[in-house]
């Protein structure tokens, strides 16, 4: 678990005036797994397509087993999307409609392996159809012929047919039914090798406690609280972490949440001037958090947030305002 | 690209104008191409018998002669055969050289982009008649060269229109998945961006070829294309717009002709978007 | 007491190029005055066609027969006009998109007050001013401003608070909300889901929830409908349905439900198999091929509902308490 597969170090991306992702840093070793939640407006899938250079950001690095993704050459960067894939939310639209299931798993290892003959790859892709669950007999099919869970096997048999050493999955289970999302979840811890680290991007808490080793909390493009999953989820220190916890519907024989959740909406980062960015729809906030931004700060081995009152022990969410 | 051919098969059983535009095609084909074989008459020979003759079925001139007494029947496939031949060709030509330029402007965008359609814009301006006769004027008149000067011209609008569908395919999320597989450029313009713009594309071919065969017609009609013994519908239709008072099947043969050909290629390309796009969108 | 809605054996089928499709195949139940029903489904399972032939919506291809009646009044196969006097005032219906389903290019407040003017007969400068009230009561900020913006200046959460306002102008008997919180945030979620049963407790009137997420319906509802493939499979009261679930897929769908509370597992429990394509329906109880209770009758004989006011249920083998 010691080998660090991504090192993220003060990634900025900017869209136009406005900052998107401002100034995120974090470490993945391999065979863990890391989930990365925020709502909308908090830049999660903005970092996923970052790292992977399919924007350009303004400032940051991201390292990919020590080579820099985001400075490197353009042909060493399509050399290293060899162990670094990703699964897209909307199954369907990441597969081109005009080619068939088995040629669109199996462009990787044209890609990658011209060497391959079309034999030896036509078993690869049927043997990682049969991997994700999908009848081998499958590879002539279109896109449009499966439903959206199968779509999803069809984009993680994409992913996986190189072993990457990193897979980043984009709201894979977002737009699946409940009774689907398990097997999709399952099927992700199943193919996980040995080594092989994974990106879990999502707003869904609920999929992300059963799943992740480590937690990363983004509010509107900043870190604000990174742990370890059982202390996030028992102990949450930072405001928004535990407003989004408590604004989790709950089952009746659940037991309840704490208080109810953070009032008001995403505010529009311009006109985040200073000062931390929750501060408006926070229950707990001090002058202090209006002038100055809070740094990410250690307050418990491997958990980190950023809250000027993060050393105290808050009440229950209660509300100030 | 079979998902794509079976819906457009299946569409197009439900559209009657459209089934009926590809059967009186390929009967003109067939006439065409067969047409010699036929009729006991030449294209070239001057029958002083019959000079003018109207059309009837007494004589072997079913469709009647011309001024100089040659068959207008066979005169009239062997023009249609020329025409269409020119119609396929530079419309071929247009295809290939159009969709390669709008795909590449389109896919990589920017900078590049910008100058391959300032290119365009500036060729699209030129007059086109103007250079077609400045190309006669210097090389002379020959088939060669009016094929040359509308495949030159013809691949600026399908240029166009590709670069539009390339811009919008760009942002698709198969083409991020694509690019983040691993696949370099060259890649994803040939296997992802070309195959998703062909409908468009293919029915805008098909109905270029009506164009550039008027086009041609045209040309023809002014003297600057085809030229004796040679004949093209325009130049057919050329000839009998002078015997119009006189013999007036001397241009209503070609120009029937050209008309159903002209009318059938616009359903078909009409019928063809119909059956290809329900499948995209 | 006539019930506000009374749905008696509904088919609704669409004609297709490949066939006819079944989308809901024989539904029977009826909402009382002030209930508030919560109905739930995955994908194919029919619940939202149930509320768009009752409020006209149906596509041009479809053919429904049975009987849907509105305090009493027939719904179905009546006139365009005789269903406008019903429509947008006294049944009322929220959508899952607000986007989408308010009309981008006039102001909030012209689509408000349009309501009122052509429902009450309203003046346009009261109307506009009585949506600026409505506005405040859900408690939408500077309700005057938003009078006069677009729908695009709007956020998510707060197009959704315009949708729900726009659904209480006429005090209506009935209000449908398909999916309205599924677009949204978590935290933005659970001020809309706390909005609606502040709006149930003021104006009183019947409510029905349609959604996939089950946590979401426990908190506002009084009854549940569970529906699988066009049939309602269970029909119980809130306590009931998630203490002593019958049907099989309910009691699986609970299960799959992963919850941010509770001990963590190892893999999700999941379901086998996924839900049927409309038309798509096999054996005669269209839950068998993914039913772990299935039996030889199950395939061949359709079960009914059957029970008593507080639970019914469509099995033949239900779950014992």
């Amino acid at each position: 678990m010691n080998n660090i597969v991504l090192r993220v170090r003060d990634l900025r991306v900017d869209f136009g005036a406005h900052a998107v992702i401002r100034g995120v840093s974090f470490d993945l070793c391999s065979g863990e797994t890391l989930s990365l939640v925020g709502e909308s407006g908090s830049g999660k899938s903005t970092l996923a397509r970052a790292i992977l250079r399919l924007l350009q950001p303004a400032q940051g690095s991201a390292e990919f087993l020590g080579v820099d993704l985001l400075r490197c050459p353009p042909a060493v960067l399509r050399a290293q999307r060899r162990g670094l894939q990703i699964v897209f939310q909307d199954a369907l639209a990441s597969l081109d409609p005009r080619m068939t299931v088995g040629e669109s798993i199996g462009e990787p290892l044209r890609i990658f392996e011209p060497g391959l003959n079309a034999g030896a790859r036509q078993l690869k892709v049927r043997d990682m159809l049969e991997r994700v669950g999908l009848s081998p007999e499958m590879t002539g099919r279109y896109p449009h012929e499966f439903s959206g869970g199968q779509c999803q096997r069809i984009g993680i048999a994409r992913a996986m047919i190189l072993s990457p050493k990193l897979l980043i999955c984009d709201e894979i289970v977002s737009s699946l039914d409940v009774s689907v999302q398990g097997q999709i979840v399952n099927l992700l811890l199943d193919l996980q090798d040995a080594g092989m680290a994974v990106l879990f991007i999502s707003h869904n808490l609920a999929v992300v406690r059963h799943l992740s080793h480590r937690v990363l909390v983004m509010y509107l493009g900043k870190l604000v609280e990174i742990a370890p999953c059982d202390a996030l989820f028992e102990s949450p220190v930072h405001p928004y972490t535990r407003a989004l916890l408590a604004a989790v519907p709950r089952m009746p024989h659940a037991a309840a949440a704490a208080a109810p959740a953070a009032p008001g909406e995403l505010a529009a980062p311009d006109l985040m001037a200073s000062g931390c960015a929750f501060r408006d729809r926070c229950p707990y906030a001090l002058p202090v958090c209006e002038s100055s931004d809070p740094p990410l700060l250690e307050v418990a081995p491997g958990h980190w947030a950023a809250c000027h009152r993060s050393q105290e022990t808050l009440n229950p969410l209660s509300f100030v305002a | 690209m079979g998902g794509l051919a079976d819906a457009a098969a299946r569409r197009s059983r439900t559209n009657p104008a459209a089934v009926v535009a590809v059967a009186a095609l390929c009967v003109i084909l067939v006439l065409t191409w067969l047409g010699p074989w036929i009729s006991p008459n030449n294209s070239q020979t001057l029958d002083w018998l019959h000079i003018a003759a109207r059309p009837g079925m007494q004589s072997s001139h079913w469709f009647g002669t011309d001024r100089l007494g040659r068959d207008l029947f066979v005169r009239t496939l062997a023009g249609t055969r020329v025409s269409i031949a020119i119609g396929l060709a530079a419309s071929i030509i247009s295809l290939l050289v159009g969709v390669s330029y709008g795909a590449i402007a389109g896919y990589i965008g920017g900078r590049t982009d910008h100058l391959m359609m300032r290119l365009i814009e500036i060729l699209s301006g030129l007059p086109l008649i103007f250079f077609v006769i400045f190309l006669t004027v210097i090389f002379g008149r020959s088939e060669y060269l009016l094929f040359f000067a509308i495949g030159a011209v013809g691949w600026l609008t399908m240029a166009r229109i590709v670069r539009g569908q390339a811009l919008s395919i760009r942002q698709r999320e198969f083409i991020e998945a694509a690019i983040a597989s691993g696949a370099g450029t060259g890649r994803i313009i040939l296997r992802h961006v070309v195959p998703n713009v062909i409908g468009p594309v293919i029915v805008y071919a098909t109905l270029t070829v009506p164009q550039i065969i008027l086009f041609e017609s045209f040309l023809s009609f002014l003297g600057l294309g085809i030229q004796e013994p040679g004949a093209s519908l325009g130049t057919l239709i050329a000839e009998g717009a002078g015997e119009m008072e006189a013999a007036p099947w001397i241009l209503l043969v070609p120009g029937s002709f050209l008309a159903v050909l002209l009318l059938c290629l616009n359903i078909f390309g009409d019928g063809l978007r119909d059956a290809l796009d329900v499948k995209d969108g | 007491m006539v019930p506000t809605l009374s749905v008696d054996r509904l088919r609704i089928s669409f004609s297709h190029r490949t066939g006819i499709i079944e989308a809901v195949d024989g539904v029977s139940f009826s909402i009382a005055p002030s209930e508030c029903v919560g109905l739930v489904g995955e994908s194919g399972s029919g619940k939202t066609q149930i509320f768009m032939a009752a409020m006209g919506l149906l596509d041009g291809n479809a053919q429904v027969s049975g009987s849907v009646r509105f305090e009493g009044n027939e719904l179905l196969r009546v006139d365009g006009p005789t269903l406008n006097r019903v429509r947008g005032s006294q049944l009322t219906m929220i959508f899952q998109d607000p986007m989408t389903s308010l009309t981008p290019h006039l102001t909030v407040g012209t689509q408000l007050a349009e309501v009122m003017v052509t429902h009450l007969g309203m003046p346009w400068k009261d109307a506009r001013s009585f949506a600026g009230r409505m506005l405040e009561r859900v408690h939408v900020p500077e309700p005057k401003r938003r009078l006069t913006q677009y729908p695009h200046e709007l956020s998510g959460g707060m197009r959704q608070r315009v949708m729900i306002a726009m659904s209480l102008l006429c005090e209506p008997s009935l209000v449908i909300a398909d999916e309205p919180t599924t677009a949204l945030d978590v935290t933005i979620q659970a001020q809309i889901i706390e909005l609606l049963r502040a709006v149930r407790g003021e104006f009183g009137m019947a409510l029905v929830l349609i959604s996939h997420d089950l946590a979401v319906v426990a908190g506002l509802a009084d009854r549940i409908l569970v529906m699988y493939a066009g049939s309602v499979v269970e029909n119980a009261i809130t306590g009931e349905l998630f203490k002593h679930p019958r049907h099989p897929y309910t009691a699986e769908l609970l299960k799959c439900m992963p919850s941010v509370t509770g001990p963590r597992l190892d893999r999700l429990p999941t379901l086998a198999g996924q839900p049927p394509r409309p038309g798509e329906v096999l054996e005669a109880c269209p839950f068998a091929p993914r039913c772990p209770r299935a039996a030889d009758r199950c395939r061949v004989e359709r079960p009914q509902l059957e029970g008593s006011s507080t639970s019914q249920v469509a099995c033949h083998f239900p779950l014992t308490a």
